[in-house]
């Protein structure tokens, strides 16, 4: 049903696809680029940016503690939003909305308030800065998107089958840990993946609170005032680019394997 | 903004006992699950927040920190210029960001809602993918692309279609309004997606038998039906980007600063918190009612249009 009005916003939607692809397309087109100088023409192909990557010590510290933190932070972040978004799904208690949408704040904040708010308390309580409260920091930032994700797998849950376990004699506990959790696993594994990605990403809460470890981002700050280092920075950009490809596209087909369990259709988005 | 979907009533589980009694130990249990992420954000938003709050009305003298309660900090922070400019110059940066990102985001929407039949799902997981690269690196190629010897210029150079470096790209506020329009185009496509999405397909049908033009039909029908998913969008955009760091930091060279990189300096090298803290609280008041008047405007349109 295309008719020859169609033309024009069709193209339009291909164009602004460009735009949003061309530059992301940049960082491995001259990350093999033959070259220090990041211009046209391109110089030759290369992967010797790629290996220098590989004996920068600074990099891998920063790429370890990135992992831990983002490992730490998927963690808890999501442990407390399956609390959250099984109090809400499932039982009726006052406030439950006004509660709901207090965790959901760090959405709608500037991440920079948030950031010297937790600067402030941090320093003047003498937790002082470190990996853990860039974690702790990270968390407050993850647990609005792990309750939405969580929340949409929880509403899939058909609440017969947790009566049913009751009837049998099954205690709640083990209700939770053999009926609910395999349902809305492939929801714990999204939520898991996308706070993760967001962990792994976050730069200015970081930027504040790393001290003097730095995380991968802040690390990735420090080398961009060198030219020099530059194309070594755009192949760790490409790198950065596949491997957050990979892991959304994973977090896509658990999220469609849940709906297809719990027999929805619809999504996050 | 996450919407939060629609309640669901729990359905009683066991109707023998009295009613009162069960929903007293429902609401107990709610209660308890949901204390682990409530007690987790009090005291690491509610607290840390209070604290910011606290702190500009203080002042600070090098390292001692005097806390008589003053306005100081505020008299500051409103009056003298480059705060003022600094300030102003966020809201306008951010605002044009918003109106530009949401105008062109908004066809591409559109587009997907109602031209594509098939592959709306990979429509949207294509223009997603951009969106979960490195948001430091997604801003630093515009560096790359703007720069005196970057991307563009030697592009056009080697094409033979200019013969001097361009100087004009990159470090000012419009390096900062291209960068940022770029940076956040998916955060405004997909709530006017879903918007356009829950359209009512035969309210369209009606207004055309009725004797409504293409033009009038939008006007009257889709797009007061899609302004939840525009303020959505708006929002989404103009929040952060008003005391973004990064972009006017690394493309907005010195006149292409903005609010949030005085307030890390106040932080950082100056070492005035009290200052910092009541620059940031301006700022989010400023943003919060320029928020607020926004939506209540937008609604108004929508319902007058209909």
């Amino acid at each position: 049903m295309i008719s020859s009005r169609n033309y024009g916003i069709t193209a339009f939607a291909f164009i602004y696809l460009g735009f949003l692809y061309l530059p992301i397309l940049f960082l491995p087109l001259f990350s093999f680029n033959d070259g220090v100088i990041v211009a046209f023409p391109i110089k030759g192909f290369s992967t010797r940016w790629y290996s220098t990557l590989m004996s920068i010590e600074a990099l891998h510290d920063a790429l370890w503690n990135s992992l831990r933190v983002a490992v730490s932070t998927s963690i808890l972040a999501t442990i407390l939003g399956v609390f959250g978004a099984r109090a809400f799904t499932r039982y009726r208690f006052p406030g439950r909305t006004a509660l709901t949408s207090f965790v959901m704040v760090p959405l709608v904040l500037p991440e920079i308030i948030v950031a010297i708010s937790l600067l402030i308390v941090l320093i003047k309580s003498g937790v002082g800065l470190s990996l853990v409260s860039v974690t702790l920091g990270h968390v407050l930032l993850c647990m609005p998107f792990a309750m939405a994700v969580l929340i949409s797998s929880f509403e899939g849950l058909d609440q017969s089958l947790e009566e049913a376990s009751f009837d049998l004699g099954e205690s709640a506990a083990w209700t939770f840990w053999r009926v609910i959790l395999p349902i809305v696993a492939p929801g714990i594994i999204a939520s898991l993946l996308i706070t993760f990605t967001i962990s792994l990403d976050e730069f200015i809460v970081a930027f504040f609170l790393a001290g003097t470890d730095p995380t991968l981002p802040v690390y990735i700050w420090s080398q961009l005032r060198f030219a020099a280092r530059l194309p070594s920075v755009l192949a760790l950009g490409s790198i950065m680019l596949f491997a957050s490809f990979i892991l959304l596209w994973l977090a896509e087909m658990l999220r469609r394997k849940s709906q297809a369990r719990s027999g929805r259709s619809g999504g996050i988005i | 903004m996450t919407s939060i979907p629609a309640e669901k009533v729990a359905t009683d589980p066991s109707p023998a006992r009295p009613r009162t009694a069960w929903r007293s130990s429902d609401a107990a249990k709610g209660l308890t699950l949901i204390s682990p992420p409530v007690l987790f954000a009090i005291a690491l938003l509610a607290i840390p927040i209070i604290s910011t709050f606290t702190y500009s009305f203080w002042t600070q003298d090098y390292l001692v920190v005097d806390t008589t309660i003053t306005f100081a900090n505020y008299y500051q922070a409103w009056t003298e210029p480059i705060y003022r400019l600094l300030m102003t110059r966020s809201v306008v940066v951010s605002a044009l960001v918003t109106v530009i990102t949401v105008l062109l985001a908004y066809p591409m929407a559109y587009f997907v809602a109602f031209h594509v039949r098939e592959r709306q799902a990979l429509w949207l997981f294509l223009i997603t993918i951009p969106f979960w690269t490195s948001y430091l690196l997604r801003v630093f190629t515009w560096k790359v692309i703007l720069g005196f010897n970057g991307v563009l210029n030697s592009g056009l150079i080697w094409l033979g279609l200019i013969e001097e470096p361009l100087d004009f790209l990159l470090y000012n506020a419009s390096a900062v309004i291209i960068t940022l329009a770029h940076a956040w185009a998916a955060f405004a496509i997909l709530p006017i997606y879903v918007s356009l999405r829950k359209i009512d397909r035969s309210l369209l049908e009606a207004a055309t038998d009725l004797g409504d033009g293409p033009i009038r039909r939008f006007w009257r029908i889709t797009l007061p039906l899609s302004m939840p998913g525009i303020i959505g969008a708006a929002l989404i955009i103009f929040i952060p980007t008003v005391s973004d760091y990064v972009t006017p930091a690394l493309v907005g060279g010195p006149d292409g600063l903005m609010i949030a990189n005085m307030i890390q300096v106040q932080f950082g090298k100056a070492n005035n918190w009290p200052l910092g803290s009541a620059l940031a609280v301006s700022a989010m008041l400023i943003v919060t009612i320029l928020s607020l008047t926004f939506v209540i405007g937008a609604r108004r349109f929508a319902r007058s249009a209909r």
